[in-house]
């Protein structure tokens, strides 16, 4: 069964990415008005709308990016390498 | 010592000594029943708190205490003894009686540590589970485990050692060996020693490089048990020892951001899921640092689920690595044709690590986050948050896509081998995806656990939904433009352990190379200085051998052989009277002398 849904879905990319898109400006929709922010921690909870999104979508390219930069100045090195 | 107290490790050491003589249909009834009375008893205890096992040592100098049952040994101790079973479940077809032993003591040193009430029989428990988790490892017989072994065995003795040190400071300075909760505003070196040894086992920077190392190496059941143990372990030392101790919040930040770079780039599975417990452990060593009884309600919560989602994410592992015999995303990949039951798993234990909601990092994590932003934390609660980002990212994401979606690596014989694994795994992975969705979406049955009971929490707030939701979102939104980037690459990736793994390496090549020329050349040195030396200085005593002493002894033999011949001459004429006449004459002078002197 699940190997049914899953190529189902794998079939069709384009609608599976239109839901997707879908959801989440639904779900902003809904953060932006629907939800009351007076209860937040911080001023920018507050009064920036959708504060969480541009959080989430900045944190995470911050971290894939300074993993990379981390992986790249030499972190990152060949399988073997204790290996001799 | 009051009669109704059993103690639960004492459960499963008896039960580990006697599995060698359960054989046949037996064997199988019997590993799961020990876990279950244990389990069993820990709910009992939890029923009559208290202290119990309160023995006398050496003459009633010290006291030990075995049994403290209190709230928060009592959910730590429940969430141990629930993993044991589950951990047992999953390794019931392991044969090899001698794993199954190792794993129950391993457990019974984590009980024994939960339940202790003084530093000796922390000490005795606690190097149980080192030593015994060491051999879970030992028992893998990949390459490389026996070395991640004695590189285990070897950084636990050294913890072990420094909070030996610590606790022998403490009891010289105060007489004291009870482990209670330690004063931040008297802290002596001793303070600070014992925080280090207990800090190395719950892996916090820079202590922290032997979690991935061993963990990916030990035996697929091992690496199960031993996710959830030690860390959790040594949280609840910190939790009753450390709690509120300020330090600890820097330090529990730091390393849930060092963690999850790392779990960014990994390429081994067991890797990642190590690297992810370093990050995860960080939330609840930053939550004993803030030391509230939000934080710690959360530290206990976010450990109990942790061990549940993390158990359930290394068995899932472990049924990929059981089946195709590999760990890496460059081996694997588009399994889900073939593990279709194992990706199910793996995304239940995704979706619980990242805090969806009705799983349990939902309910738990935020609990964390929320005490930070109450205690007027804000930095640390920002960076958590970013923490959670990258959490979903590696973890919900990249986990589940690099092994199960995407192109497949697979070689033709892994593609081959690749199948769900035995009932008695997915037996225990159902448990455990059960338990992480009940822990989310029935709040009473941890919460109420919980060692602060008064303290209100309500995680199904519509505004922390809509937090989780947008963060969720936009991780997958910035996932599907930026996966190329976080791919499968054939790494590794250097870390601290590079000081004693490379310094090994260095002591050698020493060992080898220069205290080898420095041997040669002394070798060399010798040949021509010493032995040449040695040959003049023995030619010089053979010549006075020769002449020297032989001289003199032969000189004074031809002596001696000249005089007889003299005497010979002068006085054995052959005449009788002449010979009596000297011979009582030089008796006479004996004898004179004789009484004269």
């Amino acid at each position: 069964m699940i190997i049914k849904i899953v190529d189902y879905l794998k079939e069709r990319p384009g609608p599976v990415k239109f839901s997707f898109y879908v959801a989440v400006a639904i779900m902003v929709v809904w953060s932006i008005g629907g939800v009351d922010t007076h209860h937040a921690h911080t001023w920018a909870e507050m009064y920036i709308p959708g504060f969480w999104s541009l959080f989430g979508l900045a944190a995470c390219i911050v971290l894939i990016y300074v993993a990379r930069w981390l992986g790249k100045s030499g972190i990152m090195t060949r399988e073997d390498y204790y290996d001799n | 010592m009051t009669t109704s107290f059993i103690h639960p490790a004492l459960i499963m050491i008896f039960g580990a000594v006697f599995l060698p003589f359960v054989k046949g249909p037996f064997r199988k009834p019997y590993l799961f029943i020990v876990p279950l009375l244990t389990l069993l008893s820990v709910v009992y205890l939890s029923w009559h708190p208290g202290v119990y096992g309160v023995v006398n040592f050496m003459g009633g100098d010290w006291t030990l205490t075995f049994g403290r049952v209190d709230r928060l040994s009592m959910v730590f101790g429940f969430i141990m003894a629930l993993m044991a079973v589950i951990g047992t479940i999953y390794g019931l077809h392991v044969e090899d009686n001698w794993q199954h032993i190792a794993s129950w003591f391993y457990v019974a040193g984590s009980l024994g540590v939960i339940y202790c009430g003084d530093y000796l029989v922390l000490f005795l428990f606690w190097e149980m589970m080192a030593f015994a988790s060491t051999f879970l490892i030992w028992f893998n017989k990949d390459k490389g485990a026996l070395a991640a072994g004695y590189r285990y065995l070897l950084v636990h003795t050294f913890g072990g050692v420094v909070l030996l040190l610590g606790f022998v400071l403490r009891y010289q300075a105060t007489g004291d060996l009870s482990f209670v909760l330690l004063s931040e505003e008297n802290a002596q070196l001793y303070t600070w020693l014992i925080m280090a040894g207990l800090m190395l086992n719950a892996a916090v920077p820079p202590l922290h490089s032997w979690l991935p190392d061993a963990y990916s190496k030990a035996s697929i059941t091992g690496a199960v048990f031993m996710c959830a143990f030690t860390t959790k372990t040594a949280i609840y030392t910190l939790a009753r020892g450390f709690a509120g101790f300020d330090i600890l919040i820097v330090l529990g930040v730091a390393m849930a951001i060092y963690g999850i770079i790392y779990a960014i780039n990994e390429n081994d599975i067991r890797r990642l899921l190590g690297w992810e417990i370093i990050s995860q452990v960080g939330y609840m060593v930053t939550g004993v640092g803030i030391g509230t009884a939000l934080a710690i309600n959360g530290t206990c919560a976010h450990a109990f689920a942790h061990i549940l989602y993390k158990g359930l994410l290394f068995m899932a592992a472990g049924a990929i690595i059981h089946a195709t015999g590999k760990s890496k995303f460059t081996d694997l990949g588009g399994l889900y044709k073939k593990m279709p039951i194992t990706l199910f798993f793996m995304v239940i234990g995704g979706i619980s690590v990242s805090a969806f909601p009705f799983f349990s990092g939902f309910v738990t994590k935020s609990m964390i986050i929320a005490a930070s932003f109450e205690a007027h934390l804000l930095i640390p609660a920002f960076l958590l948050t970013m923490v959670s980002v990258g959490t979903f990212l590696v973890a919900g994401l990249r986990l589940p896509y690099l092994i199960f979606f995407g192109d497949s690596r697979c070689s033709e014989e892994t593609w081959k081998k690749a199948e769900d694994p035995p009932w008695n795994m997915q037996l225990a992975m159902i448990t455990a995806g059960f338990l992480c969705l009940l822990v989310g979406s029935y709040l009473p049955f941890l919460y109420n656990m919980l060692p602060y009971p008064n303290v209100a929490f309500h995680p199904y707030g519509g505004y922390h939904l809509s937090e989780t939701l947008q963060l969720l979102a936009f991780t997958a939104v910035a996932f599907v433009f930026l996966k190329k980037k976080i791919g499968a690459r054939p790494t590794i990736s250097l870390d601290l352990d590079w000081f004693y793994r490379k310094g090994g390496q260095i002591f050698l090549w020493i060992a080898t190379t220069p205290v080898q020329w420095l041997d040669n050349c002394w070798g060399a040195a010798y040949r021509v200085v010493g032995l040449y030396s040695l040959m003049t200085t023995a030619r010089f005593w053979s010549w006075f051998d020769w002449h020297g002493i032989d001289g003199v002894v032969d000189g004074s033999a031809r002596c001696v052989r000249a005089i007889g011949r003299r005497i010979t001459i002068t006085m054995q004429r052959g005449q009788i009277q002449q010979t009596i006449y000297i011979s009582v004459t030089f008796a006479a002078i004996l004898l004179a002398s004789y009484v004269w002197l």
